[in-house]
């Protein structure tokens, strides 16, 4: 690619971001409203650990204290990657609700800009919202994070991006495949993360065909790996597997969503999905 | 992006033998069977087309006559099933990245994302296009002071705009890519007369001074006498005739101070005063 080429996608890459940055805005009310959702789902899952005790679950308050860590951090990763997921999953729905969809699609610019121009966005929206919910959460619990190791946590973190675009691009394609049911897919898709990725229980709890499901999710090594990290202090030669895991990860989901989006592209223009009016 | 001198000689546009159905025929649903084959629809049997550079063209054709869908087709957004299209020689379905460096296209709807104000969209759009940087703001203001639209609008929210005055924004966005191929489909649609004329004022100056080729899809025959050089009256996907308007009076309007509208009604086969009788009766 030439320089000349490269910087013409880069400005478009500049334009997905800055679009999504004026939707936020424009979009404020709302922005409000799930914030709010997000913070008291978090704050729910607090107390529910608080309120063991009183269940008649009597246990040594310290252990009581590292389950509502547990919770705690798996419910704040959780708002974090759905949030990602989602933002990347309704990309295309999102478009097709404006009308805007031919017109993001006839541009001149390559696909992977598109849609790494959205994940970018996705991922500095998801980080900010959820920073915000992490702040409510140590003003309102007594959070022990002495254990924690920050690096490996962020190692972590950071190497979960690229499975975690992969799988937000293999969901937005469909809508693209059936302009009808594709949004609701979307759900369908996050509640089975949801279930098998550990989010609040460890995977081993769950049946045969779930927990195979649970080990092929990218998210299971992100809850568990950084889950360790802040909770027990895992070093970052002990998490080396878990990043490699993802890394290998990431590295087939991404160029394989991002083909499957093209042939799914292909396809609705010779179906004649993208839209139809006019 | 302005055409190479190379592009100058070539065909704007050269669509051949292309036909496209919606729906595809005789293809069971292997995961649902019992889903009822739906019949396909023909949109465009064996259209074939050639348009000079610097020229605008009107299409014309009763509505689901496959205007839209030609468009489509030339911007890259349907695959033809069958002929091929290319636009300045690149080929729409196996060049799609080239064709779309020429071409811009508005639509009757306007297209935008509603929470965002005018600026938010345009800018959008220039980037997509390579440019967003220095002086967007103001070839933005400018292109919309001319289309006749009040600039304090510019920064509210798209949805608080009449309809018109949307058309206008997305009129303007389509010219501030500066395409050498201007896709328009249905662009004065909904504007009131005055700025009709301001469109149609801007389509020639295009024309003028930047050699753009123009498509004009219209039910405005009136307007398609005025501006077009050339126009292509199709229906049921197929072309029926083109010329000049002169041209297309001449031979289709069956008298001798016709305009384009008789030689359309004609051509289609439905004769005002047939349509006026079944009426009376
Ligand atoms: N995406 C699509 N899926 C299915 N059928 C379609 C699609 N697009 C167009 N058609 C059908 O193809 C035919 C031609 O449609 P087209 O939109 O090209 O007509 P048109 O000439 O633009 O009409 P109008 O003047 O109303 O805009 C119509 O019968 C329409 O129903
Ligand atoms: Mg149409």
């Amino acid at each position: 690619m030439t320089g000349n080429m490269l910087r013409w996608e880069l400005n478009a890459f500049v334009g997905f971001i800055e679009r999504q940055k004026n939707l936020y805005r424009r979009y404020w009310a709302w922005e409000g409203v799930w914030l709010l959702y997000n913070l008291v789902s978090v704050l729910s899952i607090g107390y529910l650990a608080a309120g063991l005790s009183t269940l008649g679950l009597e246990q040594g308050q310290a252990n009581l204290h590292q389950t509502q860590l547990y919770l705690l951090v798996g419910a704040l990763l959780w708002t974090y990657l759905s949030l990602v997921f989602f933002e990347i999953a309704f990309a295309i729905t999102w478009e097709r609700w404006e009308g805007t969809i031919e017109y993001t699609f006839m541009a001149p610019i390559k696909r992977l800009t598109h849609l790494l121009g959205v994940s970018a966005a996705s991922l500095l929206y998801g980080i900010a919202r959820t920073a915000i919910i992490g702040v409510g959460v140590v003003l309102l619990f007594r959070i022990d994070l002495s254990h924690a190791n920050w690096l490996t946590a962020l190692a972590i973190f950071a190497a979960a991006t690229l499975p975690l675009l992969g799988l937000g691009i293999f969901t937005s394609i469909l809508p693209l495949l059936s302009p009808e049911k594709g949004e609701q897919m979307a759900f369908a898709v996050q509640g089975v993360l949801l279930l098998i990725s550990g989010v609040y229980y460890p995977i081993s709890v769950l049946p045969g065909p779930l927990h195979l499901a649970g080990i092929l999710s990218p998210l299971t090594y992100t809850l568990d790996g950084v889950r360790e990290a802040l909770l027990h202090g895992l070093s970052l030669a002990g998490a080396l597997p878990d990043v490699a895991i993802l890394l290998v990860m990431g590295i087939v989901l991404v160029p394989a969503s991002v083909w499957c989006f093209g042939r799914a592209e292909e396809r609705a223009k010779r179906l004649g999905l993208l839209k139809r009016s006019g | 992006m302005a055409i190479h001198a190379s592009e100058l000689n070539t065909a704007a546009v050269e669509v051949d033998g292309i036909s496209k159905r919606f729906g595809e025929a005789g293809r069971p649903n292997r995961l649902m069977p019992w889903r009822k084959l739906k019949k396909p629809k023909l949109a465009l049997e064996q259209v074939s087309l050639h348009v000079e550079t610097g020229r605008i063209t009107g299409i014309l054709g009763a509505n689901g006559s496959g205007k839209s869908t030609l468009i489509r087709i030339l911007a890259t957004l349907l695959t033809p099933d069958q002929g091929t299209a290319s636009v300045f020689g690149y080929d729409v379905v196996s060049q799609p990245d080239d064709v779309r460096r020429h071409i811009n296209r508005v639509s009757v709807e306007a297209s935008f994302f509603k929470e965002m104000s005018p600026w938010e969209n345009m800018l959008y759009a220039a980037r997509l296009y390579g440019s967003g940087g220095e002086g967007t703001r103001d070839r933005v203001e400018a292109m919309l002071e001319r289309l006749g639209l009040p600039l304090d609008t510019l920064d509210k929210p798209m949805k608080q705009l009449s309809r018109g005055q949307q058309q206008k924004v997305a009129i303007a966005r389509s010219f501030l890519t500066s395409p050498s191929l201007l896709l328009m489909d249905e662009p004065t649609t909904g504007l009131d007369p005055r700025s009709k004329r301001e469109v149609q004022e801007l389509v020639r100056s295009i024309r003028r001074d930047r050699a753009a080729t123009v498509l004009l899809c219209t039910h405005d025959l009136q307007e398609a006498e005025v501006l077009c050089d050339r126009v292509v009256v199709i229906d049921q996907g197929r072309v029926l005739a083109e010329g000049t308007p002169a041209e297309l009076i001449r031979a289709h309007a069956g008298k001798t101070d016709g305009s384009l509208e008789d030689a359309f009604m004609q051509l289609t086969g439905k004769r005002l005063e047939e349509d006026e009788e079944e009426k009376e009766e």
